[in-house]
Protein backbone atom coordinates (compact mmCIF):
# COMPACT_ATOMS: atom_id res chain seq x y z
CA UNK A 1 0.00 0.00 0.00
CA UNK A 2 1.80 3.27 -0.56
CA UNK A 3 1.04 6.32 1.53
CA UNK A 4 -1.36 8.77 0.99
CA UNK A 5 0.06 12.13 1.10
CA UNK A 6 0.71 15.59 -0.10
CA UNK A 7 4.00 15.17 -1.21
CA UNK A 8 2.76 11.64 -3.30
CA UNK A 9 -0.34 13.49 -4.60
CA UNK A 10 2.83 16.34 -5.83
CA UNK A 11 4.60 13.90 -7.24
CA UNK A 12 1.14 12.29 -9.02
CA UNK A 13 0.34 15.60 -10.18
CA UNK A 14 3.75 15.84 -12.20
CA UNK A 15 3.31 12.42 -13.58
CA UNK A 16 0.14 12.28 -15.51
CA UNK A 17 -1.47 10.85 -12.22
CA UNK A 18 -0.28 7.27 -12.82
CA UNK A 19 0.37 6.14 -8.98
CA UNK A 20 -2.61 5.26 -7.97
CA UNK A 21 -3.36 2.00 -6.92
CA UNK A 22 -6.67 -0.17 -6.34
CA UNK A 23 -7.23 0.97 -2.14
CA UNK A 24 -7.48 -3.19 -1.46
CA UNK A 25 -6.68 -6.26 -3.45
CA UNK A 26 -9.76 -8.38 -4.65
CA UNK A 27 -8.21 -11.88 -3.23
CA UNK A 28 -9.46 -15.22 -3.80
CA UNK A 29 -10.77 -16.98 -0.79
CA UNK A 30 -8.16 -19.19 0.83
CA UNK A 31 -9.09 -22.70 2.28
CA UNK A 32 -9.16 -21.79 5.38
CA UNK A 33 -8.14 -18.97 7.70
CA UNK A 34 -7.23 -18.22 11.41
CA UNK A 35 -10.37 -15.88 11.71
CA UNK A 36 -13.46 -15.60 9.67
CA UNK A 37 -15.61 -12.38 9.94
CA UNK A 38 -19.09 -12.28 8.17
CA UNK A 39 -19.66 -8.76 7.29
CA UNK A 40 -17.77 -6.19 5.79
CA UNK A 41 -18.57 -3.55 7.45
CA UNK A 42 -16.98 -1.02 9.22
CA UNK A 43 -17.70 -2.86 12.40
CA UNK A 44 -16.30 -6.22 10.49
CA UNK A 45 -13.32 -4.71 8.64
CA UNK A 46 -12.65 -2.69 12.14
CA UNK A 47 -12.66 -5.91 13.77
CA UNK A 48 -9.94 -7.60 10.89
CA UNK A 49 -7.43 -4.43 11.39
CA UNK A 50 -7.17 -4.28 14.88
CA UNK A 51 -6.78 -8.37 14.91
CA UNK A 52 -4.04 -7.62 12.41
CA UNK A 53 -2.70 -4.93 14.34
CA UNK A 54 -3.04 -5.38 17.53
CA UNK A 55 -2.85 -9.11 18.00
CA UNK A 56 -0.31 -10.27 15.88
CA UNK A 57 -3.14 -12.53 13.82
CA UNK A 58 -2.58 -11.86 10.03
CA UNK A 59 -4.06 -14.63 8.66
CA UNK A 60 -8.06 -13.64 8.33
CA UNK A 61 -10.88 -12.86 6.18
CA UNK A 62 -13.91 -10.66 6.20
CA UNK A 63 -16.52 -12.13 3.63
CA UNK A 64 -19.06 -9.48 2.65
CA UNK A 65 -22.05 -10.42 0.56
CA UNK A 66 -22.01 -7.25 -1.53
CA UNK A 67 -19.61 -4.94 -1.52
CA UNK A 68 -17.60 -2.71 0.77
CA UNK A 69 -19.78 0.26 1.79
CA UNK A 70 -22.92 -0.92 0.46
CA UNK A 71 -24.38 -2.29 3.54
CA UNK A 72 -25.36 -0.19 6.46
CA UNK A 73 -22.13 1.56 6.49
CA UNK A 74 -23.22 3.45 4.20
CA UNK A 75 -27.42 3.74 5.40
CA UNK A 76 -26.53 5.85 8.71
CA UNK A 77 -27.05 9.55 9.50
CA UNK A 78 -23.39 9.67 9.96
CA UNK A 79 -23.32 10.86 13.35
CA UNK A 80 -21.01 10.13 16.22
CA UNK A 81 -21.52 10.89 20.16
CA UNK A 82 -20.77 9.12 23.46
CA UNK A 83 -23.70 11.16 25.86
CA UNK A 84 -25.35 8.15 27.13
CA UNK A 85 -26.43 7.80 30.66
CA UNK A 86 -25.91 4.13 31.27
CA UNK A 87 -21.98 4.10 32.61
CA UNK A 88 -21.52 0.72 30.56
CA UNK A 89 -22.96 2.23 27.18
CA UNK A 90 -20.84 6.09 27.92
CA UNK A 91 -17.88 4.27 28.61
CA UNK A 92 -17.88 2.01 25.91
CA UNK A 93 -18.42 4.56 23.31
CA UNK A 94 -15.86 7.26 24.78
CA UNK A 95 -13.51 4.68 24.45
CA UNK A 96 -14.72 5.03 20.43
CA UNK A 97 -15.13 8.59 20.46
CA UNK A 98 -11.50 8.82 21.23
CA UNK A 99 -9.87 6.22 18.83
CA UNK A 100 -12.47 8.50 16.15
CA UNK A 101 -9.89 11.32 17.67
CA UNK A 102 -7.24 9.53 15.73
CA UNK A 103 -8.74 7.71 12.91
CA UNK A 104 -7.90 9.70 9.61
CA UNK A 105 -3.80 9.58 11.23
CA UNK A 106 -3.95 5.81 12.30
CA UNK A 107 -5.62 4.47 8.51
CA UNK A 108 -3.88 7.31 6.50
CA UNK A 109 -7.25 7.86 5.06
CA UNK A 110 -9.63 11.11 5.44
CA UNK A 111 -12.63 9.67 7.30
CA UNK A 112 -13.57 13.82 7.85
CA UNK A 113 -14.24 13.61 11.25
CA UNK A 114 -15.79 16.45 12.26
CA UNK A 115 -15.89 17.89 16.02
CA UNK A 116 -18.87 20.55 15.27
CA UNK A 117 -20.64 19.07 18.63
CA UNK A 118 -23.63 17.13 19.44
CA UNK A 119 -26.32 19.28 20.72
CA UNK A 120 -29.59 17.63 22.84
CA UNK A 121 -32.76 19.84 22.68
CA UNK A 122 -34.65 20.11 26.08
CA UNK A 123 -37.96 21.28 25.36
CA UNK A 124 -39.83 21.12 28.58
CA UNK A 125 -38.62 21.34 32.70
CA UNK A 126 -38.57 17.67 32.74
CA UNK A 127 -36.21 17.38 29.24
CA UNK A 128 -34.10 19.88 31.45
CA UNK A 129 -34.02 17.81 34.54
CA UNK A 130 -33.56 14.93 32.31
CA UNK A 131 -30.33 16.37 30.21
CA UNK A 132 -29.11 17.24 33.66
CA UNK A 133 -28.71 14.18 34.91
CA UNK A 134 -27.28 12.64 31.81
CA UNK A 135 -24.48 15.93 32.21
CA UNK A 136 -23.94 14.59 35.48
CA UNK A 137 -23.65 10.96 35.32
CA UNK A 138 -21.19 11.75 32.28
CA UNK A 139 -19.26 14.06 33.65
CA UNK A 140 -19.03 11.82 36.68
CA UNK A 141 -16.65 9.57 34.20
CA UNK A 142 -15.24 12.06 32.83
CA UNK A 143 -16.80 12.59 29.85
CA UNK A 144 -17.66 16.10 28.26
CA UNK A 145 -20.64 17.46 29.01
CA UNK A 146 -22.14 21.19 29.22
CA UNK A 147 -25.80 22.20 30.20
CA UNK A 148 -26.55 24.96 27.90
CA UNK A 149 -29.62 27.21 29.13
CA UNK A 150 -32.12 29.17 26.22
CA UNK A 151 -29.88 31.80 25.91
CA UNK A 152 -26.60 29.64 25.09
CA UNK A 153 -28.03 27.46 22.41
CA UNK A 154 -29.80 30.46 20.71
CA UNK A 155 -26.21 31.38 20.49
CA UNK A 156 -25.07 27.84 19.40
CA UNK A 157 -27.48 27.38 16.37
CA UNK A 158 -29.26 30.13 14.62
CA UNK A 159 -32.07 28.75 12.65
CA UNK A 160 -33.54 27.18 15.88
CA UNK A 161 -37.76 28.53 16.53
CA UNK A 162 -36.82 30.29 19.37
CA UNK A 163 -40.48 32.23 19.56
CA UNK A 164 -42.77 31.82 22.18
CA UNK A 165 -45.41 30.04 20.48
CA UNK A 166 -43.07 27.45 18.74
CA UNK A 167 -44.07 24.14 18.38
CA UNK A 168 -41.93 23.07 20.80
CA UNK A 169 -40.34 24.74 23.00
CA UNK A 170 -36.99 25.23 23.74
CA UNK A 171 -35.28 25.62 26.85
CA UNK A 172 -32.44 24.59 26.94
CA UNK A 173 -29.54 21.46 25.66
CA UNK A 174 -26.91 19.39 26.62
CA UNK A 175 -24.09 19.24 24.51
CA UNK A 176 -20.63 17.09 24.17
CA UNK A 177 -18.48 19.32 21.71
CA UNK A 178 -16.15 16.36 20.94
CA UNK A 179 -19.12 14.82 19.06
CA UNK A 180 -19.27 15.26 15.65
CA UNK A 181 -20.02 13.50 12.49
CA UNK A 182 -17.26 11.59 10.08
CA UNK A 183 -17.79 10.57 6.30
CA UNK A 184 -19.18 7.28 6.63
CA UNK A 185 -18.19 5.27 3.74
CA UNK A 186 -14.69 6.38 3.84
CA UNK A 187 -14.51 4.66 7.00
CA UNK A 188 -15.26 1.82 5.45
CA UNK A 189 -12.70 2.83 2.80
CA UNK A 190 -10.09 3.43 5.30
CA UNK A 191 -10.37 0.15 7.36
CA UNK A 192 -10.46 -1.96 4.25
CA UNK A 193 -7.16 -0.10 3.07
CA UNK A 194 -5.44 -0.47 6.41
CA UNK A 195 -6.69 -3.65 7.22
CA UNK A 196 -5.85 -4.92 3.68
CA UNK A 197 -2.29 -3.50 3.99
CA UNK A 198 -1.76 -6.04 6.88
CA UNK A 199 -2.53 -8.84 5.33
CA UNK A 200 -6.52 -9.20 5.51
CA UNK A 201 -8.15 -10.85 2.59
CA UNK A 202 -11.34 -8.65 2.10
CA UNK A 203 -13.65 -10.54 0.27
CA UNK A 204 -16.91 -9.57 -1.45
CA UNK A 205 -19.42 -10.40 -3.03
CA UNK A 206 -19.39 -13.78 -0.87
CA UNK A 207 -22.13 -14.54 0.85
CA UNK A 208 -22.10 -16.93 4.06
CA UNK A 209 -25.11 -19.56 3.32
CA UNK A 210 -24.04 -22.14 6.42
CA UNK A 211 -22.13 -22.73 9.27
CA UNK A 212 -20.10 -26.25 9.09
CA UNK A 213 -20.02 -27.66 12.46
CA UNK A 214 -17.82 -30.57 14.11
CA UNK A 215 -18.00 -32.08 17.43
CA UNK A 216 -20.69 -28.86 19.01
CA UNK A 217 -17.94 -26.10 16.97
CA UNK A 218 -17.86 -24.38 14.03
CA UNK A 219 -14.79 -25.47 12.18
CA UNK A 220 -15.81 -23.10 8.94
CA UNK A 221 -18.64 -21.55 6.66
CA UNK A 222 -20.20 -22.45 3.51
CA UNK A 223 -20.21 -19.71 1.12
CA UNK A 224 -21.48 -18.54 -2.20
CA UNK A 225 -18.08 -18.98 -3.72
CA UNK A 226 -17.26 -22.37 -1.55
CA UNK A 227 -16.08 -23.95 1.78
CA UNK A 228 -13.60 -21.53 3.73
CA UNK A 229 -12.13 -23.01 6.95
CA UNK A 230 -12.46 -21.04 10.14
CA UNK A 231 -10.44 -21.19 13.47
CA UNK A 232 -12.55 -18.81 15.09
CA UNK A 233 -15.84 -17.01 13.08
CA UNK A 234 -17.24 -14.01 13.83
CA UNK A 235 -20.79 -12.97 12.93
CA UNK A 236 -20.61 -9.12 12.20
CA UNK A 237 -23.53 -8.70 10.36
CA UNK A 238 -25.89 -5.87 12.06
CA UNK A 239 -29.18 -5.75 10.29
CA UNK A 240 -28.61 -9.60 9.63
CA UNK A 241 -27.69 -11.09 12.64
CA UNK A 242 -31.04 -13.03 13.07
CA UNK A 243 -30.99 -14.95 9.97
CA UNK A 244 -27.13 -15.66 10.12
CA UNK A 245 -26.90 -16.43 13.66
CA UNK A 246 -29.85 -18.60 12.79
CA UNK A 247 -27.57 -20.93 10.55
CA UNK A 248 -26.23 -22.70 13.33
CA UNK A 249 -29.34 -23.15 15.73
CA UNK A 250 -29.09 -20.01 17.44
CA UNK A 251 -32.54 -17.25 18.20
CA UNK A 252 -31.18 -14.45 19.58
CA UNK A 253 -32.93 -11.27 21.48
CA UNK A 254 -33.52 -9.48 17.93
CA UNK A 255 -35.96 -8.01 16.04
CA UNK A 256 -34.99 -6.42 12.70
CA UNK A 257 -36.91 -3.25 12.09
CA UNK A 258 -36.03 -0.18 9.11
CA UNK A 259 -34.80 2.69 10.12
CA UNK A 260 -35.40 5.93 7.77
CA UNK A 261 -33.05 8.63 6.86
CA UNK A 262 -33.25 11.70 4.39
CA UNK A 263 -31.07 14.81 2.54
CA UNK A 264 -32.44 17.52 1.13
CA UNK A 265 -30.52 19.58 -1.22
CA UNK A 266 -27.74 21.27 -0.96
CA UNK A 267 -27.57 24.79 0.66
CA UNK A 268 -24.36 27.22 2.40
CA UNK A 269 -23.47 26.16 5.77
CA UNK A 270 -26.21 27.09 8.18
CA UNK A 271 -26.05 24.64 10.79
CA UNK A 272 -22.68 23.97 12.09
CA UNK A 273 -23.55 21.25 14.75
CA UNK A 274 -25.50 18.11 15.14
CA UNK A 275 -28.94 18.89 16.57
CA UNK A 276 -31.37 16.43 18.00
CA UNK A 277 -33.83 16.28 20.36
CA UNK A 278 -34.87 12.72 21.98
CA UNK A 279 -38.65 14.04 23.04
CA UNK A 280 -38.95 14.14 19.42
CA UNK A 281 -36.28 11.41 18.29
CA UNK A 282 -35.43 13.72 15.24
CA UNK A 283 -31.95 14.39 14.68
CA UNK A 284 -30.57 17.14 11.88
CA UNK A 285 -26.94 18.40 10.74
CA UNK A 286 -25.49 19.16 7.57
CA UNK A 287 -22.90 17.54 5.20
CA UNK A 288 -19.74 18.75 4.26
CA UNK A 289 -21.45 19.32 0.82
CA UNK A 290 -23.82 21.38 2.27
CA UNK A 291 -27.06 19.08 2.17
CA UNK A 292 -29.18 18.66 5.27
CA UNK A 293 -29.17 15.15 6.52
CA UNK A 294 -32.48 14.24 8.83
CA UNK A 295 -33.28 10.95 10.87
CA UNK A 296 -36.01 9.85 12.66
CA UNK A 297 -37.90 6.96 14.15
CA UNK A 298 -37.37 3.53 13.00
CA UNK A 299 -40.63 1.73 11.39
CA UNK A 300 -41.34 0.07 15.21
CA UNK A 301 -42.09 -3.40 13.64
CA UNK A 302 -39.97 -5.92 12.27
CA UNK A 303 -38.83 -5.51 8.70
CA UNK A 304 -35.95 -6.52 6.27
CA UNK A 305 -37.29 -4.29 3.12
CA UNK A 306 -34.86 -1.67 3.34
CA UNK A 307 -37.68 0.74 2.17
CA UNK A 308 -39.54 2.67 4.19
CA UNK A 309 -42.47 4.09 4.84
CA UNK A 310 -44.24 7.81 3.71
CA UNK A 311 -45.69 8.58 7.40
CA UNK A 312 -41.35 8.20 8.82
CA UNK A 313 -40.84 10.98 6.43
CA UNK A 314 -43.89 13.13 7.27
CA UNK A 315 -42.94 12.98 10.74
CA UNK A 316 -39.63 13.52 10.50
CA UNK A 317 -39.77 16.56 8.24
CA UNK A 318 -42.39 17.92 10.06
CA UNK A 319 -40.46 18.05 13.42
CA UNK A 320 -37.04 19.67 11.59
CA UNK A 321 -39.05 21.98 10.36
CA UNK A 322 -40.73 22.94 13.65
CA UNK A 323 -37.39 23.27 15.33
CA UNK A 324 -35.71 25.12 11.93
CA UNK A 325 -38.08 26.46 10.28
CA UNK A 326 -36.02 27.21 7.15
CA UNK A 327 -35.55 24.10 6.34
CA UNK A 328 -39.34 24.56 5.03
CA UNK A 329 -37.67 25.81 1.77
CA UNK A 330 -35.47 23.22 1.02
CA UNK A 331 -35.69 20.29 -1.54
CA UNK A 332 -35.60 16.74 -0.25
CA UNK A 333 -33.30 14.99 -3.21
CA UNK A 334 -32.89 11.61 -1.66
CA UNK A 335 -33.94 9.32 1.36
CA UNK A 336 -32.34 5.65 2.12
CA UNK A 337 -33.08 3.34 4.56
CA UNK A 338 -30.95 -0.06 6.21
CA UNK A 339 -32.51 -2.69 8.87
CA UNK A 340 -31.54 -2.26 12.28
CA UNK A 341 -30.92 -4.93 14.42
CA UNK A 342 -33.09 -4.18 17.08
CA UNK A 343 -31.95 -5.32 20.57
CA UNK A 344 -34.25 -6.49 23.73
CA UNK A 345 -32.50 -3.72 26.04
CA UNK A 346 -31.50 -1.19 23.51
CA UNK A 347 -27.57 -2.23 23.60
CA UNK A 348 -25.81 -3.94 21.46
CA UNK A 349 -24.29 -7.88 21.75
CA UNK A 350 -20.22 -8.07 21.76
CA UNK A 351 -20.36 -12.04 22.83
CA UNK A 352 -19.65 -15.54 22.21
CA UNK A 353 -22.15 -17.81 21.85
CA UNK A 354 -23.34 -21.05 23.15
CA UNK A 355 -21.70 -22.72 19.81
CA UNK A 356 -17.64 -23.00 20.50
CA UNK A 357 -15.96 -21.01 18.21
CA UNK A 358 -18.57 -18.60 17.32
CA UNK A 359 -19.22 -15.42 18.15
CA UNK A 360 -21.77 -11.78 18.10
CA UNK A 361 -21.44 -8.70 17.01
CA UNK A 362 -24.37 -7.01 16.59
CA UNK A 363 -27.45 -5.48 18.16
CA UNK A 364 -26.60 -2.18 17.79
CA UNK A 365 -30.11 -1.29 17.24
CA UNK A 366 -29.88 2.86 15.27
CA UNK A 367 -26.48 3.28 17.01
CA UNK A 368 -23.92 1.12 15.07
CA UNK A 369 -22.02 3.78 13.57
CA UNK A 370 -20.42 5.77 16.63
CA UNK A 371 -19.31 2.58 17.51
CA UNK A 372 -17.32 1.38 15.02
CA UNK A 373 -13.46 1.42 16.13
CA UNK A 374 -14.45 0.93 19.77
CA UNK A 375 -16.82 -2.30 18.39
CA UNK A 376 -14.05 -3.31 16.37
CA UNK A 377 -11.16 -3.01 19.10
CA UNK A 378 -13.38 -4.97 21.83
CA UNK A 379 -14.53 -7.64 19.48
CA UNK A 380 -11.19 -8.40 18.23
CA UNK A 381 -9.73 -8.88 21.63
CA UNK A 382 -12.99 -11.36 22.06
CA UNK A 383 -11.89 -13.27 18.43
CA UNK A 384 -8.17 -13.07 19.62
CA UNK A 385 -8.12 -14.25 22.99
CA UNK A 386 -11.80 -15.99 23.42
CA UNK A 387 -12.35 -13.26 26.39
CA UNK A 388 -13.71 -10.28 26.72
CA UNK A 389 -12.62 -6.53 26.44
CA UNK A 390 -13.41 -5.23 29.94
CA UNK A 391 -15.28 -2.11 28.03
CA UNK A 392 -17.23 -4.73 26.08
CA UNK A 393 -18.02 -7.49 29.32
CA UNK A 394 -21.35 -5.87 30.37
CA UNK A 395 -23.07 -6.51 26.72
CA UNK A 396 -22.52 -10.33 26.97
CA UNK A 397 -25.20 -12.61 24.99
CA UNK A 398 -26.40 -14.10 28.37
CA UNK A 399 -27.28 -10.69 30.21
CA UNK A 400 -30.70 -11.41 29.18
CA UNK A 401 -30.89 -14.43 31.28
CA UNK A 402 -29.49 -12.93 33.95
CA UNK A 403 -30.99 -10.14 34.43
CA UNK A 404 -28.49 -7.42 33.76
CA UNK A 405 -30.00 -5.66 30.91
CA UNK A 406 -28.43 -1.94 29.54
CA UNK A 407 -31.59 -0.50 29.31
CA UNK A 408 -31.09 2.94 28.81
CA UNK A 409 -34.79 4.10 27.36
CA UNK A 410 -36.57 1.95 30.27
CA UNK A 411 -38.68 -0.03 28.11
CA UNK A 412 -37.81 -3.25 28.70
CA UNK A 413 -37.89 -6.47 26.26
CA UNK A 414 -39.78 -4.41 23.61
CA UNK A 415 -37.52 -2.96 20.80
CA UNK A 416 -40.69 -1.57 18.79
CA UNK A 417 -41.20 0.89 21.70
CA UNK A 418 -37.53 1.98 21.99
CA UNK B 1 -47.49 2.63 3.90
CA UNK B 2 -49.24 -0.70 4.65
CA UNK B 3 -52.93 -1.45 3.86
CA UNK B 4 -54.25 -4.00 6.52
CA UNK B 5 -57.56 -5.39 6.21
CA UNK B 6 -59.42 -4.96 9.54
CA UNK B 7 -61.86 -7.71 10.20
CA UNK B 8 -64.08 -5.55 11.95
CA UNK B 9 -63.40 -2.67 9.98
CA UNK B 10 -61.97 -2.97 6.41
CA UNK B 11 -58.97 -1.83 4.92
CA UNK B 12 -57.39 1.11 6.71
CA UNK B 13 -53.83 2.59 6.35
CA UNK B 14 -51.24 1.17 8.77
CA UNK B 15 -50.51 4.12 10.58
CA UNK B 16 -53.63 3.16 12.59
CA UNK B 17 -52.11 -0.13 13.74
CA UNK B 18 -49.40 -0.98 16.03
CA UNK B 19 -46.94 -3.76 16.37
CA UNK B 20 -47.15 -5.70 19.99
CA UNK B 21 -45.31 -8.63 19.64
CA UNK B 22 -44.23 -12.02 17.19
CA UNK B 23 -47.47 -14.82 18.68
CA UNK B 24 -44.85 -17.07 19.63
CA UNK B 25 -43.61 -14.84 22.23
CA UNK B 26 -46.93 -14.56 24.53
CA UNK B 27 -46.25 -15.83 27.86
CA UNK B 28 -48.70 -17.24 29.82
CA UNK B 29 -48.94 -17.60 33.59
CA UNK B 30 -48.68 -21.45 33.16
CA UNK B 31 -44.97 -21.39 31.79
CA UNK B 32 -42.30 -22.96 33.81
CA UNK B 33 -39.92 -19.39 34.20
CA UNK B 34 -37.46 -20.63 31.31
CA UNK B 35 -39.94 -20.98 28.72
CA UNK B 36 -41.02 -17.56 29.53
CA UNK B 37 -37.76 -16.45 29.43
CA UNK B 38 -37.43 -17.93 25.98
CA UNK B 39 -40.58 -16.55 24.83
CA UNK B 40 -39.66 -13.08 26.04
CA UNK B 41 -36.01 -12.95 24.82
CA UNK B 42 -35.97 -15.17 21.93
CA UNK B 43 -36.66 -14.72 18.60
CA UNK B 44 -36.69 -16.67 15.13
CA UNK B 45 -36.57 -13.12 13.29
CA UNK B 46 -36.97 -14.59 9.85
CA UNK B 47 -36.32 -12.69 6.23
CA UNK B 48 -39.76 -13.78 5.80
CA UNK B 49 -43.04 -14.78 6.67
CA UNK B 50 -43.76 -14.23 10.70
CA UNK B 51 -47.41 -14.80 12.89
CA UNK B 52 -47.75 -11.20 14.80
CA UNK B 53 -50.15 -9.61 17.11
CA UNK B 54 -50.75 -6.06 16.16
CA UNK B 55 -53.67 -3.91 17.95
CA UNK B 56 -55.90 -1.49 15.54
CA UNK B 57 -55.13 1.35 18.01
CA UNK B 58 -56.46 4.00 16.32
CA UNK B 59 -59.89 1.95 15.02
CA UNK B 60 -61.89 -0.87 16.42
CA UNK B 61 -58.70 -1.56 19.46
CA UNK B 62 -58.78 -5.12 18.86
CA UNK B 63 -56.41 -7.36 18.63
CA UNK B 64 -55.62 -8.67 15.49
CA UNK B 65 -53.42 -11.53 13.98
CA UNK B 66 -50.83 -10.86 11.09
CA UNK B 67 -49.21 -13.56 9.05
CA UNK B 68 -46.77 -11.12 7.13
CA UNK B 69 -43.45 -11.16 5.24
CA UNK B 70 -40.61 -9.09 6.73
CA UNK B 71 -38.97 -8.67 3.55
CA UNK B 72 -41.82 -7.63 0.52
CA UNK B 73 -44.21 -5.99 3.27
CA UNK B 74 -46.69 -8.28 1.67
CA UNK B 75 -49.69 -9.59 4.27
CA UNK B 76 -50.90 -12.95 3.89
CA UNK B 77 -53.54 -12.95 5.61
CA UNK B 78 -55.32 -10.84 9.31
CA UNK B 79 -57.09 -12.49 11.55
CA UNK B 80 -59.84 -11.53 14.50
CA UNK B 81 -58.20 -13.04 17.45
Amino acid sequence: MSKYSALALLRGALTGQKHWQPAWRDPEPKKSYDVVIIGGGGHGLSTAYYLAKHHGIRNIAVLEKGWIGGGNTGRNTTIVRSNYRQPALHNFFDFALKLWEGMSDELNFNVMFSTRGALFLGHSDSDMTQLAQRGDALTCDGIDAELLDREQVRRLVLNLDMSRDARFPIHGGLTQRRGGTARHDAVAWGYARAADALGVDVVQNCEVTGFEMAGGRVTGVETSRGRIGAGRTGICVAGNSGPVAGLAGIKLPIEAQTLQAFVTEPVKPMIDTVIMSQSLHCYISQSDKGGIVLGGDPDQFPSYAQRGLAPRIEKAAAEAIALVPALSRLRMVRCWSGTTDMSFDGSPIISALPVDNLYLNGGWCYGGFKATPGSGFAYAQLLATGTSHPLAAPFAFDRFARGATIDEAGVGPWPQLR
Amino acid sequence: MLLISCPHCGERAQVEFTYERTLDSVVTLAMPPEDAMRALYERANPRGLDDELWRHSYGCRQWLLIRRNRTTHAIESVKAR
